[in-house]
């Protein structure tokens, strides 16, 4: 089944982690400079947003959360305009309404975001019962954490869509902290895709750091929610790296844990598989990277240049 | 005109705007079973019953929303909004404004409160003002059949997530309702009585406890305006202010708490806007600070009765204020 899917070269999905990875970390160094607010980072899970969101088509619909620039940078966000988003520009992608935790972007399908835990489980299935109710083509997407897996709209959220036949593709990337708080302290089970099950959702766990193994299970999850339209729950199992927000020191996470995942950083597993099967060269590694930090660097540019809001437009688009 | 009780013209409300806009939509806690006949004309895809899980309904009107419906969600009793504020107002409310205008959330929110049924402070608790204290949304109370149709249709075409409640008390009242294309803009106040001397204005209910009031002040050479708020965002303040101008004299009745209830904000504007044309102080009349008791005499009694009403609006035309 997997040869029928598209094929999609290795080393575009590098490049958008490292993008991705680049990204974060100019507003981890701009928010310590004092220059960019803080945001909630995704540094370490850059494969379960770049995997998922390459197995989607174009007419498909994402939800997200606060954690979202792997998702929004995949889908092929620009770096210029997300940055000035999160500086509160009038460039940005939401008018510097949103800031980093609500970004929205509909001509990329990135429907609605909610920084509130749980809130985008709670608005999945209606994306998804208004393509089926108005014919329109695309499943929706959405991405979650275990935390929000613990609130009560998860499983409203997935017994709804399971009774009314909605095509969802539930994401759970299971980074294994709850803001300040391990998982294991706070999930009854050890997966979330056990609580799956209860509603007859298909449901599958995978490496959330190998990013060809989370391409291959969403190609497989989409496929599955595309051709049955019912819901499909993919728990990619990773690891945030960074705090919950920047900046945070981090005293609470034990260091042999962090250690053993940083070791499996999806960017080195990947860069490394390509170096070593002879299918990309180590000077061709570091091109990527460039091409990368010019980017960041042209994003930055955009960002600074980018005007504040004018106060006069305080409360423009309160209501339709 | 036929006659209708408010919970029909609520359905027939809803008939003709499902028959004509086939992105309209009806979900909710039984609607499918007690509005078998939108079933019957619309389908069981477009009506249908929900689990009991405000939250998750208010989030699926919210998505679907966003997206190309204009779902209408019926969550029975106002009190379990409480289980949908998130998603009533961090998401309906806040997602336009937050990003920049993209999306609309065109949605219409029912649910029941008020005296009239003994049910007790967690089915009965008027929260109408939580909604019109939060950005983004609309908040509507009729207090006739007709009001509920036109005001229901109007709340369907709107682009913005109306809150909609239905007072218990009115909801088998029986009303003439127009069976035609009669929609009421939102923010526009009613005047249910001319008057000179004094002006009452309330919503829902209460509204005719006002009208009673004012014919017990008639009795006593008192001629009372009575003002139906309709809407109470937007509130039409210019249809307020301008019987105050006439007035000079002004009370604000309404059976939610009194406490930074939608009266004190009347209030105010009217001491902003109107000072110079009050003769008298503002009097304001609401229910307690209190959740409301099953108990039928106790439920009564948080409701501002018309001869209390009366009292009040008869002590600012009396009373010399220097």
């Amino acid at each position: 089944m997997a040869q029928n899917f598209p094929q999609i070269d290795p080393s575009m999905l590098l490049e958008q982690m490292l993008l991705i990875r680049a990204y974060e970390e100019a507003i981890v160094a701009g928010s310590a400079a004092g220059a960019v607010p803080g945001t909630c980072t995704s540094v370490g899970q850059e494969a379960a947003a770049v995997g998922v969101v390459n197995a989607l088509a174009a007419e498909d619909l994402i939800l997200t959360n606060h954690r979202s620039a792997g998702h929004l940078l995949a889908r092929g966000a620009d770096p210029g305009r997300l940055l000035a988003e999160v500086m509160g520009r009038e460039g940005g992608y939401c008018g510097g309404r949103s800031g980093s935790l609500h970004i929205a972007v509909k001509e990329l399908g990135v429907v609605l975001t909610s920084t509130i835990v749980g809130g985008e489980l709670a608005m999945a299935p209606g994306v998804a019962l208004s393509r089926s109710m108005l014919g329109l083509p695309g499943i929706v997407v959405c991405f979650f954490g275990d935390g929000a897996a613990c609130e009560g709209r998860f499983h409203e959220s997935l017994n709804l869509a399971a009774l009314w036949n909605l095509p969802v593709l539930y994401v759970c990337e299971n980074n294994h902290w709850q803001a300040f708080v391990h998982r294991r302290e706070a999930m009854s089970r050890e997966h979330v895709s056990d609580w799956a099950a209860s509603y007859g959702i298909p449901a599958q766990t995978i490496d959330g750091n190998d990013v060809l193994a989370v391409l291959a299970a969403a190609q497989t999850a989409t496929e599955q929610v595309r051709t049955s339209g019912r819901p499909y729950l993919l728990e990619v199992l990773t690891y945030r790296t960074r705090g919950h927000f920047e900046p945070d020191d981090q005293a609470y996470v034990d260091r042999e844990e962090l250690a053993a995942w940083l070791a499996r950083d999806p960017i080195k597993l990947l860069g490394d598989r390509l170096v070593a099967d002879g299918s990309m060269t180590a000077s061709g590694h570091a091109r990527l990277a460039d091409k990368v930090a010019t980017r960041i660097c042209a994003a930055h540019a955009f960002a600074d240049a980018s005007p504040y809001p004018n106060a006069d437009t305080l409360t423009r688009d309160v209501y339709a | 005109m036929p006659i209708l009780t408010l919970y029909d013209a609520v359905g027939a409300a809803l008939t003709e705007e499902m028959r004509r806009d086939r992105t309209v939509m009806a979900f909710g806690e039984g609607i499918a079973t007690k509005r078998h006949e939108l079933v019957s004309e619309f389908g069981a895809l477009r009506v249908r019953n929900t689990p009991l899980a405000e939250g998750i309904i208010a989030g699926t009107a919210v998505g679907a929303a966003a997206t190309g419906l204009r779902p209408v969600i019926d969550l029975l009793f106002a009190p379990f909004l409480c289980y949908a504020m998130d998603e009533l107002v961090n998401s309906a409310g806040k997602l336009r404004y937050m990003s920049g205008g993209q999306w609309s959330f065109p949605l219409v929110t029912l649910a029941m409160t008020g005296a009239g049924w003994g049910v007790g402070a967690q089915h009965n608790h008027n929260v109408e003002a939580w909604f019109v204290h939060s950005p983004g949304l609309k908040v509507v109370m009729p207090s006739t059949p007709a009001d509920a149709k036109g005001l229901l249709k109007a709340a369907i075409r709107d682009d913005n997530p109306v809150l909609f409640f239905l007072d218990i008390g009115l909801l088998h009242e029986p009303g003439e309702v127009p069976d035609t294309e009669a929609t009421i803009p939102l923010g526009t106040a009613a005047v249910r009585r001319e008057g000179h001397d004094v002006t009452l204005v309330s919503y829902g209910k209460t509204v005719h406890n006002c009208l009673r009031a004012a014919d017990e002040l008639a009795a006593a050479g008192v001629s009372a305006e009575v003002v139906d708020l309709r809407s109470l965002k937007p509130l039409d303040m210019p249809t307020v202010l301008a019987s105050v101008a006439k007035t000079g004299r002004l009370v604000v009745v309404h059976e939610a708490n009194r406490l930074c209830g939608v009266g004190a904000e009347i209030a105010a504007v009217v001491a902003e806007e109107a000072f110079a044309s009050l003769k008298a102080p503002i009097a304001r009349l609401g229910g307690p600070d209190a959740p409301v008791a099953a108990s039928y005499p106790l439920e009564q009694a948080f409701v501002p009765q018309a001869a209390a009403i009366a009292a009040a609006a008869e002590r600012l035309c009396r009373r010399q204020y220097a």
